[in-house]
């Protein structure tokens, strides 16, 4: 019987980590479907604004079209208010754009990160239909659960049932979170077979947007 | 749900210098209730050879009982005890003899042979051996546990050290495992002792 | 009557069947087990055999090992690599090189390649093809050089170059592309490599390093990891460690093993 299948997930894994004063975004740039690659140097995220990018990772044609919703919708916010949405707004904006389409949901799985409006880093996470909320780091896509218990043993986030409540900015300083992210990139090109080919790395400080890419395992 | 999914396990072993380390969780539950925390997957086959079982509780059981029996059928017979080379390929064997309805489990093997080289190897369940110099895991934590251990893990560190690593690798990654938790334990094993340790985790 | 369980004769035992299979109707499904996504190759020179085959295995979309072994030894002149279930194709192929073993003590004669095939395949077939191995079977022996594949249901070809497993076609194309007959070793080495690297970075099933094995009339060169492509990019310079007592400890029990003591000197157990 044939039946209408109209989802894809294209792999790729997106990391988010927050610290006091600097905001890293990073995602690798391998793009595959099945056992095959599609191309090595796709690049899964999208900077929104000059203070918020956002990573994404599921299914491309989806992240396309939401990426492309969310640009007309700043752009239209931009005119109305002569002023750049803030981080948390894009986050807010993000969320309800995601649960529009609650029924026909967009299959895309995304990390937002940027400087929130008093400058401290801010990481906001996903699931498909819009439940979203602030992190201090986050992952998402196929390399999740790899790289998911090594953020947790070296950020430490604080529980948020412990009053008074704490920062949920991570202690690391911004060249530490760095090298953090290459490692653990690396770690999760080894396992998992849809991460791979170059991670690039965006952080975001005071001084604007910054961006890196170092090679991973391409097999 | 997979078979896995119905009691929930996380098993890792690992390499040190001249000594292993192998660790499980502690919890046992029917899907998502928990029903004991004082659980134990982790067997030892003699005192420098242990089995940790993963997988479906009935079947670690049945697979440890007769684990033994062959391996003090052994004893008796040739008055020694197995290397783990041979004890890995007995238990590949037994699996693979149940290739068309397989007992539900993973096993991960770790020993010391006779100089003191460490020995580690995990199976699936029809028994294919998969022989690592550095690391092996197994249970519903799997994934996390090949993360945490892939940037943990450091090649030659001593008893104390391995531990360490061992004991965070194993915490992190049953806190982002609902079906794994409730602390942990490790053996540690070098030529002249065992030491084992009760980890305290997360209760939930 | 009390049942003494004891060594296995042989043959599979069916004894769990009926309950794996209640278990699957009522949802609770029998685990992922381990493949080689792979690719495998061979191909016949000038002067015998070459076989390939990357060192990736797969659970699923994580990487269960990455340097595993899959040219398996037949003989001292057959070789064969395995592609499918790992399970299957390690233990097809041992029961068929033990069977090669005996064959040899009962005929007193070198392992012909077809010998090797006939036991495979007829194995192969009568399991229907739920026995999942494919198998790209190389050798040397009385009758020259041999190249064959079988598949898991127990058909086979005899080639002068053959690939298998998920990274086939990505093989098959530098094959396609490369090929000529007589080729020197240096030749067929580097085609067979770059067949294998063909697999490993364009096949996400395939990955890690190159083995290669060349048979010849005057024997084999066994290649373990003739080529590493794929070294890890990244350690963290921060490094993980943990101070001793870093981890929390509810009870710690030391068990001192006893060393075997050796009688060097003197009587031992007089009378």
């Amino acid at each position: 019987m044939a039946y209408w299948s109209p989802y894809d997930n294209n792999g790729g894994t997106c990391v988010a980590i927050a610290g006091s004063e600097y905001c890293v975004i990073a995602a690798d740039t391998r793009l595959s479907t099945g056992y095959s690659i599609l191309t090595r140097e796709h690049t899964k995220m999208c900077q929104l604004s000059d203070k918020c990018v956002l990573a994404s990772s599921g299914f491309q044609a989806d992240i396309r079209a939401l990426q492309k919703n969310l640009d007309a919708r700043h752009q239209i916010y931009q005119h109305q208010h002569n002023k750049k949405m803030s981080c948390p707004a894009m986050a807010q904006l993000l969320s309800n754009t995601l649960y529009y389409k609650r029924f026909f949901p967009y299959y895309a799985f995304n990390v937002l990160g940027g400087l929130d409006n008093e400058g401290k880093g801010c990481v906001f996470t996903y699931d498909a239909v819009g439940s979203y909320e602030r992190v201090g780091y986050s992952s998402q896509g196929t390399g999740q659960q790899l790289l998911m218990p090594v953020l947790d043993n070296q950020l430490q986030s604080a529980s948020p049932l412990l009053l008074p409540s704490k920062e949920s900015a991570t202690p690391l300083s911004e060249s530490e979170a760095v090298d953090l992210i290459m490692d653990i990139f690396a770690s999760a090109t080894e396992r998992d077979i849809y991460t791979g080919d170059a991670v690039e790395i965006v952080v975001v400080n005071a001084d604007g947007i910054r961006r890196e890419v170092a090679d991973l395992r391409k097999d | 749900m997979s078979i896995f999914e119905y009691n929930g396990s996380a098993v890792v072993a690992m390499v040190g210098k001249n000594c292993f380390a192998i660790a499980c969780d502690r919890r046992l539950g029917v899907q998502l209730q928990t029903v004991a925390t004082d659980f134990q997957r982790v067997f030892k086959i003699h005192d420098k050879l242990y089995i940790g079982l993963s997988g479906l509780i009935t079947d670690v059981q049945t697979l440890h009982q007769r684990l033994q029996f062959r391996h003090k059928l052994y004893h008796l017979r040739e008055e020694r005890n197995m290397k783990p080379a041979t004890f890995a390929s007995l238990v590949s064997s037994i699996l693979y003899e149940k290739r068309f309805g397989p007992y539900l489990c993973q096993p991960v093997i770790a020993g010391l042979d006779e100089d003191a080289k460490p020995f580690i190897c995990a199976m699936d369940s029809l028994g294919a051996k998969e022989l690592a110099k550095d690391f092996v895991v197994g249970g519903t934590a799997s994934e996390s546990l090949y993360g945490a251990c892939e940037s943990m893990y450091k090649p030659d560190m001593e008893p104390e050290e391995l531990f360490e690593v061992i004991a965070q690798a194993l915490l992190s990654s049953v806190d982002r495992d609902c079906l794994s938790g409730w602390g942990g334990i490790v053996y540690v094993v070098s030529p002249d002792q065992v030491i084992v340790r009760t980890l305290k985790g997360r209760m939930d | 009557m009390v049942r003494v369980e004891e060594p296995a004769k042989g043959g599979f035992s069916f004894d769990l069947c009926r309950r794996n299979a209640m278990l699957e109707k009522q949802g609770v499904h029998a685990p992922k087990c381990l493949k080689t996504g792979t690719t495998i190759v061979g191909l016949i020179y000038k002067d015998g055999v070459i076989l390939g085959a990357d060192t990736r295995a797969t659970e699923g979309s994580i990487v269960a090992d990455k340097n595993c072994e899959k040219i398996h030894k037949l003989a001292a002149n057959i070789y064969c690599c395995g592609a499918g279930t790992a399970a299957d194709t390690e233990n097809v192929t041992d029961m068929v090189s033990s069977q090669l073993e005996l064959h040899r003590y009962a005929t007193g004669r070198n392992s012909r390649v077809v010998t090797a095939l006939t036991m495979l395949k007829s194995h192969l077939f009568r399991y229907q093809g739920y026995v999942s191995a494919a198998l790209v079977l190389g050798g040397y022996d009385v009758t020259g050089p041999h190249l064959h594949a079988v598949y898991p249901h127990g058909s086979t070809d005899t080639l002068p170059f053959a690939t298998m497993g998920s990274g086939s076609l990505a093989a098959m194309a530098m094959f396609e592309s490369r090929y000529k007959e007589d080729m020197t070793k240096e030749e067929g080495m580097a085609l067979v490599a770059a067949a294998i690297c063909s697999g490993i970075f364009n096949d996400l099933g395939s990955g890690s390093n190159v083995d290669l094995c060349i048979i010849t009339k005057d024997g084999v060169e066994f290649l373990r990891n003739f080529q590493q492509p794929n070294p890890r990019t990244y350690v963290s310079k921060r490094g993980y460690s943990f101070a001793k007592g870093h981890t929390a400890i509810l009870s710690t029990k030391v068990i001192p093993l006893r060393e075997q003591v050796t009688i060097e000197e003197g009587d031992g157990m007089a009378e």
